[in-house]
């Protein structure tokens, strides 16, 4: 009778596992590391063994931290991670070594890293669990909008490369959307699960599509608003694409109600269409996309990055054996370009292949995920990161007008590679209370539960 | 290097960049499954099941839970005393809390106290238990803090 036996499914903790995707992506890094090193100069740097030993210690003490805190946490996303943070920095360290003295930008990034990572830790093992978060859904939205616009107040924000999105302290610039992009994430997954019946059930029905009430329209024109206000002032428009998608996205998960995804579209086309017709730098970028090739000054960028990417061809020029310097920013905007040129669209296939595993497992927690917070809190996370890789990397190869979002984990760049790393810390930390096994109390049987028996009349 | 050694070293490159992608995926499909455990090699939760007796003299500290009680619906006020472990919960007569409600299943749901707290657990009734508005899948932990919700009565823990 022991086949009868009630079968239960149990995941397992995975954190061998982990550990050997790890090494593998370390050791995928660092060889490319040395690989640059000795296609440019011919013999390995004499700071390859402090980069070798900071990137495997950092890895190490985020592995640590994952398998101390969240045993059960998802075994691939951090291996991925971990991977594309290291082809970003072998990327910019190629770069660097164009100059004549070298920049120093593969130190600073990796000093970024460190201090990702550190958040990660802090985010792992304080936060822990993600429900907490869902108390302060105003004061976190609050906090988001404050820093989305922050580069707005006079004195405070700077305006680099025509986008007014950074703020100065001091020597210090920081890109706030970043952290607003987490904040805000954390924001509409809790408000949206108070307030999505009634979102979802209030409405009329015109051409087979459920539109919502007038008085319902509220959040998303304030959204709406705010991401123009960004378009316009900010003259951003990959950040005002990004928050609004991401609203527009979360609304639709919640509701399930295609009307509210049609009329974001709409009101972004709209606000879009109006931005080309009235700034230059909007026309610029829809320039650069559909026929860079008529003014070479002016579109020299993205002239640069697809030649690039042509002499990279299928196989790429090899680590350090192109020539991706010539393509201004490429160690920010353009890395997607200077990994399309060395590596080839075999490489670059297999980066966004990579954030194509990311997403897909942050969206798999999403659909496990048995409460409504987390639920949507893990979609929206993965679908910023997704709609961000697909807007930057479609930008840089054509297939959209370019935006200057960063590309998550491989751009140089404090403000984003901490962000992302404190988003890959709560997609773990979710997963971890998904997968975790339920509190078990064995069934009871009838047969052997004990009546009391009242003794009447002594 | 020669042309022939940097071609050699680009693809080994390239391909290991994918072997890498290829090993991510096989550990997703093996995730898929999980692993499978039948009940019986299950460890057995021994200290929810059978809770100690608990001491004559009453070493309970303030504020402790003691009783489940009914607090909204026709029989409010009615009690059940939690020093025995376990309260069932249901329309039937050898539940401990025996609920008017028709809404309620004839053994609807139970109380397990426990050294690490008190759970509540569904016993697969048709309208399901809430704890704080919520329908519970799993044992859950309620503290004084938290309203049950059963058919159309509120229970809570109280000192």
């Amino acid at each position: 009778m022991r086949d009868m036996a009630p079968v239960a499914v149990v995941p397992r903790k995975r954190r061998g596992v982990e550990l050997a995707l790890i090494i593998f992506a370390l050791g995928l890094a660092l060889g490319a590391y040395a690989l640059v090193d000795l296609n440019v100069t011919g013999e390995l740097s004499t700071a390859f063994p402090y980069v070798a030993g900071i990137c495997s210690l950092v890895a190490a003490l985020a592995h640590i931290a994952v398998r101390w805190r969240l045993p059960y946490a998802d075994p691939v996303i951090l291996p991925c991670v971990i991977l594309l943070n290291g082809l970003g920095l072998v990327m910019i360290h190629r770069i660097d070594l164009i100059n004549e003295p070298p920049l120093n930008g593969a130190r600073q990034q990796l000093i970024w890293t460190a201090l990702g990572v550190l958040m990660f830790i802090l985010v792992v093992t304080w936060l822990n669990d993600h429900r907490p978060l869902q108390g302060f859904t105003y004061t976190i939205g609050l906090a988001g909008i404050v820093l989305l616009l922050l580069p707005l107040v006079p004195g405070l924000g700077t305006e680099k490369f025509g986008a007014q999105i950074w703020i100065q302290v001091g020597p210090y610039s920081f890109q706030p959307a970043e952290a607003a992009k987490v904040l805000l994430a954390i924001a509409f997954a809790s408000y949206l699960v108070e307030k999505r019946d009634v979102l979802a059930l209030a409405g009329y029905r015109v051409l087979g599509i459920d539109l919502p009430r007038a008085r319902d329209l509220g959040p998303i024109l304030v959204m709406w608003l705010i991401s123009l206000a960004i378009l316009v002032w900010q003259r951003d428009l990959g950040t005002s694409l990004l928050f609004f998608g991401l609203f527009v996205m979360m609304l639709y998960v919640s509701t399930e109600r295609a009307g509210w995804a049609v009329l974001g579209t709409l009101l972004f086309a709209a606000g879009a269409y109006f931005g080309y017709l009235n700034f230059s730098h909007v026309r610029r970028r829809v320039g650069a996309w559909l026929d860079p090739f008529s003014d070479f000054d002016a579109y020299y960028q993205v002239i640069a990055a697809q030649f690039g990417m042509a002499w990279g061809g299928l196989l790429g020029t090899g680590l350090g054996l192109g020539r991706p310097g010539l393509t201004p920013l490429a160690r920010s905007d353009f890395i997607a370009a200077a990994i399309g040129e060395e590596l080839g669209m075999t490489g670059l296939m297999a980066v966004i292949m990579i954030y194509g595993l990311i997403v897909a497992r942050g969206l798999r927690i999403a659909l496990q995920c048995r409460e409504p917070f987390g639920k949507l809190l893990a979609t929206g996370l993965s679908f910023a990161l997704a709609l961000q890789v697909f807007t930057i990397i479609g930008g840089v190869t054509r297939l959209l007008p370019l935006t200057g979002l960063t590309t998550p984990f491989m751009s140089q760049g404090g403000s984003s590679l901490i962000c992302n790393w404190i988003v890959a810390g709560l997609l773990l930390v979710i997963s971890h209370q998904v997968r975790k096994p339920a509190a078990t109390v064995t069934p009871i049987n009838p047969d052997l539960e004990q009546t009391q028996l009242v003794k009447a009349g002594v | 290097m020669s042309e022939i050694a940097l071609l050699i070293i680009k693809v080994v490159f390239l391909a290991l960049l994918w072997l890498f992608i290829l090993s991510a995926v096989s550990v997703i499909r093996s995730d898929l499954f999980g692993k499978t455990v039948r009940a019986s090699d299950q460890p057995q939760p021994q200290e929810l099941e059978t809770p100690p007796p608990p001491p004559k003299k009453a070493k309970r500290q303030r504020g402790q839970p003691r009783v489940f009680m009914i607090s909204q619906g026709n029989q409010a006020g009615l009690s059940a005393d939690l020093a025995g472990g376990v309260i069932m919960i249901g329309r039937s007569a050898d539940c401990q809390l025996i609920l008017d409600d028709d809404y309620v299943s004839t053994r609807h749901a139970r109380v397990v106290g426990a050294p690490t707290g008190i759970y509540i657990e569904d016993l697969g009734s048709t309208n399901g238990t809430y704890v704080n508005g919520q329908r519970i899948t799993a044992p859950t932990t309620i503290t004084l803090a938290d309203t049950v919700r059963i058919g159309k009565t509120m229970l809570r823990l109280e000192p």
